[in-house]
């Protein structure tokens, strides 16, 4: 079968490789009908993210028809269409049994700080993804949901991590009716956890970037005000401007560490990597949130350390709140949303691309090019 | 030193304690909604495990976990110069950055090793079409040519200054050495 390829920092491809097998009794085989790039993955691409071996495929987006089932999977059948969570859970560890399905205790090897992932490096488990033809499935009785026959599978494709991680972003503010709420990054994750802000009872989302044409989609998208960061002085002083001097009452980070924005950030941060990506984001969201605060974390950040003002969490009295998308725990509720019409994703979606030309669409996605918003992999078995 | 047990003995007695419990408040949850805490029971490794995977692909494995997890990714199991790292690296926990600075550093390597196996296969990498090349050209021409410009003027640079630098032929070394004409004196 044909696959993506990792062959070191900006550079993937298409290689023939070997079909994957049943390694465990609730293991499934997909054929993936579709498959995105994440903008976590462009960690990943970056050479951001320790231990990403040279040949993984990567792709923890994706969904696709079941063509094979361990003898442990009893509630799929081939030829079901299923979406896949990007978490890897057992749904019976310490952690599953309490929701948290992205932490999952009984899925990966390399790392207790985080659960199995697709295609997310050996620190999340070592598990080839779904940017290929076809992949195995671990837990397949536990994670993949049948896609109900009214959906359309670009939305569904969505439901695999961007929408359930916006969604879980602004569900973890807390947010209250009324409430001022920050996004740092308009990406397809902080532009859908602007869009859910409102659901929760926002009174006014705000969206900060340097990217002009995203800006523009947040700003029709969300809806939001939406603000050039390079076109500011300064972001903390220019919110709490607009907020009597206050701040935000909840700040969502949504961009993680390949954010841009701050000379020393990304001298130690990006370039260097001596720090877990630049994290000037999470510095804007500690300083820009009110006193007694939400600081809603999902932008995804290396496993070392970071340069953040921890002293002025404290002297706020923020909370801080922060998780991988329980993906399987909100699927029901986020089904219900795109049914009824609250939320559309597969408007995020500017382009389909053949999975063989996956080099090309990583550098689009990474470099912006071409008003690139939500590209999706589409392999020629589908 | 054992490690502790996690088991919950009765260290305290906790009925002695005045006033012990009197402001446990159910409703003071910072992890509410994706946390369930009425299913935490404590801390016991005690729930059912999945069946065991059984593989004959090296897998590493943090020394924080108490057992191997149920299902592990099969994925390019180390090998090499990389793989030798890689596994010095699991030595240390996570919480110990000599452990992901030597994964970064394996990372680097393994970049390597890469291109010597294509090589070897006689395969050559065609390095510019990886890093996506052709869309650069569809959608950013200009950048391009920046980069390709830079690329030469470097290049160039590099070129110029290793000419520079080179010893000079034995002729001209001669030359310097040839030591001045002695005139007689009249």
């Amino acid at each position: 079968m044909r696959a993506m390829d990792y062959r070191g920092p900006y550079r993937v491809r298409i290689e023939e490789k070997p079909m994957p097998k049943i390694l465990h009794p609730r293991d499934a085989i997909v054929r993936v009908t579709r498959s995105c790039i994440c903008g976590s993955d462009l960690h990943l691409y970056h050479g951001m993210v320790p231990d990403t071996r040279i040949g993984m495929t990567f792709g923890h987006e994706f969904c696709g028809i079941v063509e094979e089932v361990g003898p442990e999977v009893t509630n799929l059948k081939r030829g079901d269409h299923v979406l896949v969570p990007f978490n890897i859970a057992c749904g019976q560890c310490h952690f599953c049994k309490q929701g948290l399905f992205g932490n999952c205790h009984e899925s990966n090897a390399q790392a207790t700080a985080v659960g199995g992932i697709f295609g997310y490096s050996h620190t999340a488990g070592g598990y080839d993804g779904g940017q290929a033809e076809y992949v195995r499935v671990p837990y397949a009785d536990f994670g993949p949901t049948v896609i109900p026959d009214w959906m359309d599978p670009d939305d569904a494709v969505l439901l695999t991590d961007v929408v359930p991680t916006g969604y879980q972003a602004a569900e973890m503010g807390g947010i209250k009716k009324g409430d001022t709420v920050v996004v740092f990054g308009a990406g397809p994750v902080g532009i859908m956890a602007a869009r859910c802000a409102w659901l929760f009872g926002a009174g006014r989302v705000i969206v900060f970037d340097h990217v002009d044409y995203r800006l523009e989609f947040a700003r029709t998208y969300a809806p939001a005000e939406v603000y050039n960061f390079k076109e500011v002085d300064d972001v903390v002083v220019f919110m709490k401007k607009t907020t009597d001097g206050l701040g935000a009452d909840v700040a969502i980070e949504a961009v993680g560490g390949d954010a841009e924005g701050n000379f020393l950030q990304t001298l130690f941060g990006t370039k260097l990597k001596l720090e877990a990506g630049n994290a000037i984001p999470l510095h804007w969201a500690i300083n820009s949130v009110k006193k007694g605060g939400v600081v809603s974390i999902v932008g995804v950040y290396g496993p070392t350390g970071n340069m953040i003002p921890i002293g002025n969490v404290v002297n706020k009295g923020l909370t801080l709140r922060a998780n991988q998308a329980s993906v399987k725990r909100l699927l029901p509720r986020l089904i219900d949303h795109v049914r009824d019409g609250h939320i559309n994703p597969k408007a995020l979606i500017t382009h389909k691309v053949p999975l063989e030309d996956v080099a090309d669409a990583y550098h689009i996605f990474s470099a912006k090019l071409d008003g690139c918003i939500k590209p999706v992999l589409v392999p020629s078995t589908h | 030193m054992d490690a502790l047990s996690t088991e919950r003995k009765p260290l305290v007695d906790t009925s002695a304690i005045p006033g012990w419990g009197v402001d446990a408040d159910p409703e003071n949850d910072p992890t509410y909604p994706y946390r369930d805490r009425s299913k935490d029971d404590g801390l016991l490794f005690n729930w059912q495990r999945p069946p065991i995977q059984e593989t004959d692909v090296e897998i590493l494995q943090s020394i924080e976990h108490k057992t191997r997890p149920a299902v592990v990714g099969t994925s390019t199991p180390p090998s090499g110069l990389s793989g030798m790292i890689r596994r010095l690296a699991f030595r240390w926990s996570e919480s110990n950055w000599l452990h992901w600075l030597l994964l970064m550093g394996a990372d680097r390597i393994n970049v390597v090793e890469g291109v010597a196996q294509d090589l070897s296969r006689g395969k050559v990498p065609n390095i510019p079409a990886e890093m996506g090349v052709r869309a650069e050209w569809q959608h950013n021409k200009k950048g391009l040519a920046t980069k390709v410009a830079v690329l030469t003027a470097v290049s160039a640079g590099l070129f110029l200054l290793l000419r520079g630098s080179k010893p000079k032929p034995f002729e001209a070394q001669r030359k310097r050495v040839t030591p001045p004409e002695v005139h007689e004196a009249d």
